[in-house]
């Protein structure tokens, strides 16, 4: 099935790029989609990520100026092993110059040194963890959409002043999870909260029901899900069965998705806040693009943030490309001149890449609608605020990444 | 002390369907000799036959109960009849390799229509809400979990090792073309009898439906720890897999609460345990 969906993209970016006339060598680009294409975060990223990615490259009109443009896709299966080794085979013998997507921050870290070791182009959507422009910043590196340290200072710090001062963590036990309670302790105790306790669970659990009744038991105010995907639709699910909400204490879905919300349904995740970067239902620009994504997926499914996040930022690629008035194949060349242009898209709207490679853009406030206010399939979200992007990403003041440091 | 009550029944939740799809596994390797790698996808199919049937057709939980069961089973005896009779006498090897693309194509379906963070599926009505019980609130749905499987674990045991069709059964796996001169219909006998172990693969899906997402990965997941428990009990006992099923809910439980991290590994380690100890299993006879 993969193989099929990778070759019938490449079939259509070919057709695509056949129109272009020459095949001028300074003219080819080679975009390595890598993601989760299979498990527990296919939904989010996955499938339609690649297909971001194509409609990025079609709508970017590069084609017509003679640019032959390839996109091949992979599944690192969430192991960080699998992942490097795909990136290596891409670069050492596929050629590929850029590689996007990449969710589970522990193979995005992985895949990150490998990137600044073949001095490729990285644009990566689908991780949380803030490392990325942080501690492990790399001259290669364009960190799109979301981060750990954003979802901390939004959801969480919105949490801590409407009084939840005390909180438990269900932490999912890799450098994801990690970085999300890092990030949000940090806010919490900033704000005069305490953490009382946490369970790290391993990745992909079925059943939370026992890491449930630990974090009943320590009568925190709040439930703070360091966790993503299945893990957090699962654990939103059990925790309304073992009465959780309805005993006082409250959920801090602190990252949550729209495939998410659509698999836990809204009658259980109904008045859960959180915060993304994009909704497909923001404006003209974003519903018609929306629409277009959803008429090529198999499910019918909306656009999520960081298939949002992989069309961005290989359309601010192609741009820097356009721009260079060919393919350098230098990721630090391509990377600085992305930096130098202010990012502008349907999607994200006006936005600039800092020094240290994050992305930044507004961020907004979510509720998950009541199951009587949704009017569609995927009409999910109320929007409660918007955080402007200089108050919701890591300030380069606080950054330790040394390229900060020239 | 009142955590650890808690941990100790949560950990009999999760045992039921270790129950209950263990059971099926030994039923199936004990009266066919085929290992079902592709138990996990039939699961699978039991919620999502479930959540069709609620969805397209309005047919509640209850009745789902019923004929989700009956479908994935009829799907099963399909398969049984047109590929797995086909490797009778053969190895088990081509058993487990027939069974697990089965398995693969089953879940690339679903994955492909449905995507992989799945369907929600709500606790019927009358099982919605829990009870207090002192050292912990406990979901009446799950409740229900165990006490049904519970049931249904021992109503297959005594169909199978108290029963004079049981007794066929068994009489059949030992030397079938005996049987066969007693004028019982052999292959019809062992169609029923992989219906039968698909069937409880399938109840136990529609079971964890309301709990777990109905997603395509839903078996998979789960499988492996299955088998681990099949192992552990004794491959082909019935009674062997329904403790062991039990057990090993219980202490994943305990871990969840002692040592969260290994919660996931507990049950591979206590098997290459046991498999050093009894390499039969611990209710297994020698071949």
């Amino acid at each position: 099935m993969k193989k099929s969906i990778a070759s019938l993209l490449l079939g259509t970016a070919l057709a695509v790029t056949a129109a272009g006339a020459a095949f001028a060598q300074d003219k080819t680009v080679k975009i390595g989609a890598l993601s989760d294409q299979s498990g527990l975060y296919a939904d989010l990223g996955g499938p339609g990520s690649t297909l971001a990615a194509q409609m990025a490259v079609e709508d970017s009109g590069l084609a017509a100026k003679g640019w032959k443009i390839d996109i091949i896709s992979g599944d690192h299966q969430n192991k960080p092993d699998i992942g490097t080794a795909i990136a290596r085979q891409w670069f050492d013998v596929d050629k590929v110059d850029i590689i996007v997507d990449v969710p589970n921050s522990g193979v995005a870290l992985a895949v990150n040194n490998v990137v600044k070791e073949k001095n490729g182009v990285y644009i990566n959507s689908g991780a949380a963890t803030s490392d990325l422009t942080n501690a492990q910043c790399s001259p290669n590196t364009v960190h799109w959409t979301y981060d750990t340290y954003m979802l901390a200072h939004t959801t969480g710090q919105a949490l801590v002043k409407a009084g939840g001062d005390t909180w438990f963590f269900l932490t999912a036990d890799y450098a994801f999870g990690a970085a999300l309670e890092r990030d949000t302790t940090a806010v919490i105790t900033a704000n005069g909260g305490k953490v009382v306790g946490g369970v790290k669970h391993p990745l992909n659990t079925p059943d939370f029901s026992s890491f449930l009744l630990q974090a009943q038991a320590s009568k925190a105010k709040i439930i703070g899900l360091a966790n993503a995907g299945g893990d957090t639709t699962n654990t939103i699910k059990q925790a309304a069965e073992f009465g959780i909400v309805k005993g006082g204490q409250k959920l801090a879905a602190l990252l949550l998705f729209l495939t998410d919300v659509k698999a836990i349904g809204l009658e259980t995740a109904q008045g859960l806040n959180f915060t993304e970067t994009f909704y497909w239902d923001m404006n003209d620009q974003t519903r018609a693009f929306s629409k277009r994504f959803s008429e090529k997926m198999k499910s019918g499914a909306m656009p999520t943030m960081v298939q949002a996040g992989v069309y961005a930022g290989v359309r601010h690629y192609l741009k820097a490309l356009d721009a260079l008035g060919g393919n350098p194949h230098d990721g630090i060349k391509v990377v600085e001149k992305m930096k130098s242009m202010p990012t502008e898209d349907e999607l994200f709207g006006k936005g600039e890449i800092q020094p240290n490679g994050r992305t930044i853009h507004n961020a907004y406030l979510f509720e998950v609608k009541k199951p009587s206010e949704s009017k569609g399939p995927w009409d999910f979200y109320k929007l409660v605020g918007t955080v402007p992007g200089d108050q919701a990403f890591t300030p380069l003041s606080e950054s330790k990444c040394a390229l900060l440091k020239k | 002390m009142q955590a650890l009550y808690a941990q100790l029944l949560v950990g009999l939740i999760n045992g039921s369907f270790y129950a209950l799809l263990s059971l099926g596994l030994a039923v199936i390797f004990g009266m066919l000799n085929i290992i079902n790698f592709a138990h996990g996808a039939l699961y699978m199919m039991g919620a999502f036959v479930a959540y069709f049937l609620l969805n397209l057709g309005g047919i509640n939980y209850w009745w789902a109960l019923l004929f989700a069961p009956i479908i994935v089973g009829i799907f099963g005896m399909i398969l049984e009849r047109t590929m797995l009779k086909f490797l009778t006498g053969l190895d088990h090897l081509y058993g487990l390799l027939l069974t697990f693309g089965i398995a693969l194509i089953v879940q690339g379906v679903f994955q492909n229509y449905f995507g992989s963070s799945g369907l929600p599926y709500s606790i019927p009505d009358q099982l919605k809400g829990g009870m207090n019980l002192g050292f912990m609130f406990l979901p009446i749905y799950r409740g229900w979990v165990v006490i049904f499987s519970l049931v249904v674990c021992l109503a297959t045991w005594f169909l199978i090792e108290k029963t004079r069709l049981g007794a066929n059964l068994r009489a059949a796996t030992e030397n079938p073309t005996l049987v066969r001169a007693f004028g019982i219909n052999v292959p019809r006998m062992i169609t029923l009898t992989y219906g039968l172990g698909v069937g409880l693969a399938a109840l136990a899906g529609v079971l964890s439906a309301p709990i777990n997402q109905v997603r395509p990965l839903m078996g998979a997941d789960l499988i492996i720890v299955v088998f681990a428990v099949v192992v552990i009990g004794g491959m082909g006992s019935i009674m062997g897999s329904i403790i062991t099923g039990f057990a090993l809910g219980v202490i994943e439980g305990l871990t969840k609460y002692f040592y969260p991290e290994a919660s996931n590994t507990v049950v591979f380690v206590l098997m290459v345990l046991v498999l050093l100890v009894k390499p039969t299993g611990l209710t297994g006879r020698a071949a």
